[in-house]
This record gives C-alpha cells, structure tokens and sequence, in this order.
C-alpha cells in the first residue's frame, strides 16, 4: 500500500508506523494532489475523510500539524496524512473539493487554531462566537481563558 | 388586493414564483430554544412559501472546550469529561477514550473486561436509540412512543447504576479495565431486561412500522444518496440506511467484537424511513450481542490488567504490600506517562464512527485530545437532504440525524 503511495510521487517526505497506524508527512505543495491521487486511486479508494485535526507544537516551528484520517470503506484501509505549517504562513489548501465532509472540520480547525484554509467556500468561526477573539486551542492559549 | 376576481390572484401568486426566490424569500430563524432540535442546535432556513431553499446549522452554543481541558488533566482525570461529550452515551465515549490511550500504551486488558465492556456498551447503544426513538416519534406527534422508550430506557440505566454507581456519567470504564468489580446478581438484572425488551420493541414497531401516518411523515423523506453520504462523512445507522454496510464494529474490530456474532442492518432506501427501520433493527442485533456477552463474561477474574506504575493495583494489594501503596499514591498524584506518539482509535458508537484522536508528548497529561463527534458530521449534511423540502420535513430530518448537541459543540 505504501509501496502504490511512493509511486505515485516524491510527496511524502516522511513514513511513521506506530502502533500499527501509518502517518504520511506530506510536503504542502503536495497535498492536495496527493489527497485526489488517494480517494481516486481504484486500488485505494480513500473515498472517506474520517477526521481532520490539528496539533499544535508551541514554541516548536514549524508550529502546527494538520492530521487527515483517511478511510478506505472497501479495503478496510485507514491512513494519516500530515502537513506541518509554519506559524507566520498557517496556510494549507482546503480540502473540499476532494472530500465535502472537510467543510465542517476545516472550520472548526480555523475556529480553533487559526489556520487558514485557502479556497474553502465558507472559511468563518462555527463553534466559538463569531466575535471571539484569540484560538482557544493554540498553546498558548491560557486554559482559563483571558479575564 | 382588492380586485375581486380571485384568478387575478392566482395570477399574480404564479407572477410571484416566477420571479424568482429573491422576491419571495423569507428567512425563519429555527432555535436555538426549540423542542424539536434535540438541544440548543440552531437552523437559518430560507424558505419560499413552505419549500426550504437554503438550511445553515449554526452549533456552538454547548461548546465547553472539552478538548482544551483534557489537556490540563492526566490521562486517568480526562475519562470523566468524556461522558459529558456525547450524554446519550457515556459509556461509548469511556470506551473509545480507555481504547485510544490503551493503544498508545500498547496494553491488552483482560478478557473478561473486555466482555464486560461490550455488554455495558452494547446497552448504552439500546438505551440511546430508545431515546432516539422515542424523541422522534414525539416530534412526529406519536406521544405513546416517547412514553414506552423511557420507561425501558429507564431499566437500563438502573443497571447502570448498579453497576457503576452512577445512572449517566458512569465513567465506569477505566485505563486498563473497569473501575470496580461489577456486583453481585448483576448479570441476572441484566438477563431480566433482556428478555422483557424484545417483547417491547415488537409494542413500538405495532405503533409505527406500518401507521399510516408514520409513514407519510418519514417515507420518501430526506433522501441521502450513498455517493453523497460518503462525500460528507456520514458515518452509523444513517450510512447503513443509505445501502454502505460499514460498521466499525465489523470492519475494524475492537474490544473482541470479531468474537460475537450480529448482522449489521442496512437499507437502500435512504430516508427518514429507512433509518428508523434500521436503528430498530440495531436494537434486536444489540440484543443478541448482549446475550452473548452474557454467556462469555466469566464469573471471575481479573477485569483490569495489571501493569505497576500505569494500571492501579488492586485495592487489597494497595492496603497490604509497599509497592502497592506507593504506585497507588503515584498513579493518583502525577499519573503516568506513555510514550511518546499519536494514535486515532475508532468506534461504533449509537451516532456512528467516534474517533479518539491521542497525542502524546511523553508527560502525564495528553498533549492534544481531539474527539471525532460522528454527530457533529452527521450534521453537516443536514442541509444535503433539507433543501427542498417542507418546514415540517425538516424536524423529520433533525430527528433522523440523532444528533446530541453535548457531541457536536464538545
């Protein structure tokens, strides 16, 4: 399977097995090539985005992790991409137009960590109140909360 | 106005039409306060006359930063947040934390915690479909329906709170096992409930499955196309209503689930129908695992394993030996520290697929937690199987979502 991944392209920069899960550190530039490359690709079929979190690594640059949990349904497959984001240029591709279920997850990511994702057709806070100020989630970010 | 010839009128409703949306539109703001969203979930739905053009879910209003505060509380600490995600379900959100952390200590607990786990999740799933049911016939106007599914609802929590001492935040399910011992007689409560419950399923199904009035609320009804479904994640019984057989359960099985035998219902139809159809089927197979997890469990054993420093002695050993002591007072005081890492554990839960996203820093506290709400998704495609359709399909379609606003908002 990985075998298939490195054919593809020279996108993946890093392979990491843990605990029987595999995480694929992707270049940015990549990404989302790499994300229509897998959903398509008939022998993958990573038709299913499970998950898109970030992590965020405060004071280590590059600051923030973009973690996508690919599924495949039919292969009983599941695969983590990650990109690392620096924190002046917190900018990575949406992943809409591969998997819509990124919409929600994309949102919440920005809402959150104040990553930007650049083409998503509506990039604006969901969880926290439209006129809060700071990324709860960032490191940063006293538990508390600012008083 | 006042022209009397009422064609005229008709005419110009038609001219009206025809004009398009933007003459006609009206916006009606649905919630946060309504009885049919299921919790504070709020829909800005633009409508033209009756017809929904456009529906926007707005969430966050049950927001508690569970996520954030888990990382200020040790692993062991964070399970007690975990039930106040998903409330229907406390014990699949235990689960689906213990299993997460488990793995990313690399540790296999005991067998018969394992079964135990099953069982009491298996419930939890029975419990929270009987709520969903019950809530969503009432939404429907079916009163006896609500009535019914709490008071079996009601028996179940009773053996939750035998078992672990609370009804709904049970936090029973620990970091290598189970917090207690179940008690005595536990499992005779729970062989009482079974047997009573499919008798009571077959009174629910006599209401609805073929009422008439069911079935025009609820058939042909918020159409989710399998294509789509998948696209937008959906992921539980609204997946498997839609024709894709994927259960966590079966497709990556945890907790020992390969060793019980269920089918996993599905449906083509993919409405609102469909998806009642198949949570009620869910409950009978939830049954028959339960039955044979009753059979499996054994009467006696360990149910938490034993690894010193990380797991919790037993309470005998704490009292008795030094070392017990001293791994007692340092699992309570700091916790323990895996390795360091990332894992992504999934479960079926009643909702569909919850993942437990874990990174470890190598510290006593998770360096980030991130749940994968299946509502929360679920209720992304809310707007895919709304538009479209009449005001009152859409407390139809909330309804099928199941959502539970503790899950979307965290």
């Amino acid at each position: 399977m990985r075998k298939l991944k490195e054919w593809n392209a020279a996108a993946v920069a890093e392979v990491v097995e843990f605990r029987g899960e595999t995480t694929v550190l992707v270049p940015r530039q990549h990404l989302l090539a790499t994300a229509e490359y897998l959903a398509g690709e008939p022998s993958l079929r990573f038709s299913f985005l499970s998950d898109l979190s970030a992590v965020d690594r405060f004071p280590l640059e590059p600051r923030f992790e973009v973690n996508y949990h690919l599924l495949s349904i039919e292969k009983r497959l599941r695969l983590r991409l990650k990109v690392k984001l620096s924190s002046n240029d917190a900018v990575v591709h949406s992943m809409t137009p591969v998997w819509p279920t990124a919409n929600w997850h994309e949102r919440e990511t920005f809402d959150l960590f104040g990553i930007q994702f650049s083409g998503h057709p509506d990039l604006r806070r969901i969880l926290m109140p439209d006129d809060w100020e700071g990324y709860p989630l960032r490191k940063d970010y006293p538990t508390e909360g600012y008083r | 106005m006042d022209d009397p010839n009422p064609a005229n009128d008709r005419q110009a409703a038609t001219a009206a039409v025809e004009l398009g949306p933007a003459e006609n539109k009206m916006v009606l703001n649905m919630g946060p306060q309504h009885p049919s969203t299921h919790g504070v979930l709020r829909v800005i739905l633009e409508l033209d006359g009756e017809t929904v053009l456009k529906a926007d879910p707005i969430i966050g209003y049950l927001h508690t930063g569970i996520e954030k505060s888990c990382e200020a509380k040790t692993y062991s600490q964070a399970i007690t947040l975990t039930d106040r995600i998903d409330y229907l379900a406390p014990l699949s959100n235990n689960l689906g934390y213990c299993l997460a952390v488990e793995k990313l200590l690399g540790i296999e607990i005991p067998k018969r915690a394992q079964y135990i786990r099953v069982l009491l999740t298996e419930l939890t799933r029975i419990a929270s479909h009987l709520v969903w049911l019950g809530t969503h016939a009432i939404d429907l106007g079916a009163m006896s329906v609500f009535l019914y599914g709490f008071r079996e609802r009601e028996e179940i929590m009773k053996i939750f709170e035998y078992v672990s001492g609370q009804r709904m935040m049970t936090s029973y399910f620990r970091i290598g096992g189970l917090a207690l011992e179940p008690p005595p007689g536990w499992l005779d409560r729970v062989r009482r409930v079974m047997d009573s419950l499919p008798g009571h399923i077959d009174e629910y199904e006599d209401l609805l499955t073929h009422n008439r009035i069911w079935i025009a609320r609820t058939q042909g009804i918020g159409i989710l196309d399998p294509d789509d479904a998948i696209a937008l994640g959906v992921s539980g019984p609204m997946l498997r209503a839609s024709g894709v057989a994927y259960d966590v359960r079966r497709a990556f099985p945890y907790s020992s689930y390969d060793e019980f035998e269920f089918n996993i219902p599905t449906q083509t139809a993919s409405d609102c129908y469909a998806r009642y159809l198949v949570r009620v089927a869910e409950i009978r197979e939830s049954i028959k695992i339960v039955r044979q997890a009753m059979e499996k469990v054994p009467a006696e054993g360990p149910f938490r394993a034993s690894l010193p420093g990380i797991i919790p002695p037993p309470r005998e050993e704490m009292k008795t030996s030094i070392e017990g002591l001293i791994y007692h007072f340092k699992i309570f005081t700091e916790g323990f520290a895996p390795p360091r890492g990332e894992v992504y554990q999934a479960i079926e839960s009643p909702r569909g697929e919850l993942g437990v996203f874990v990174v470890s820093d190598g510290s006593p506290k998770p360096y980030r937690v991130k749940f994968r709400a299946p509502s929360f998704v679920n209720l992304q495609s809310l707007p895919k199987f709304v538009v479209g359709r009449l005001i009152a399909d859409v407390v139809a379609c909330i309804g099928t979502t199941d959502i539970v606003l503790g899950e979307v908002d965290r």
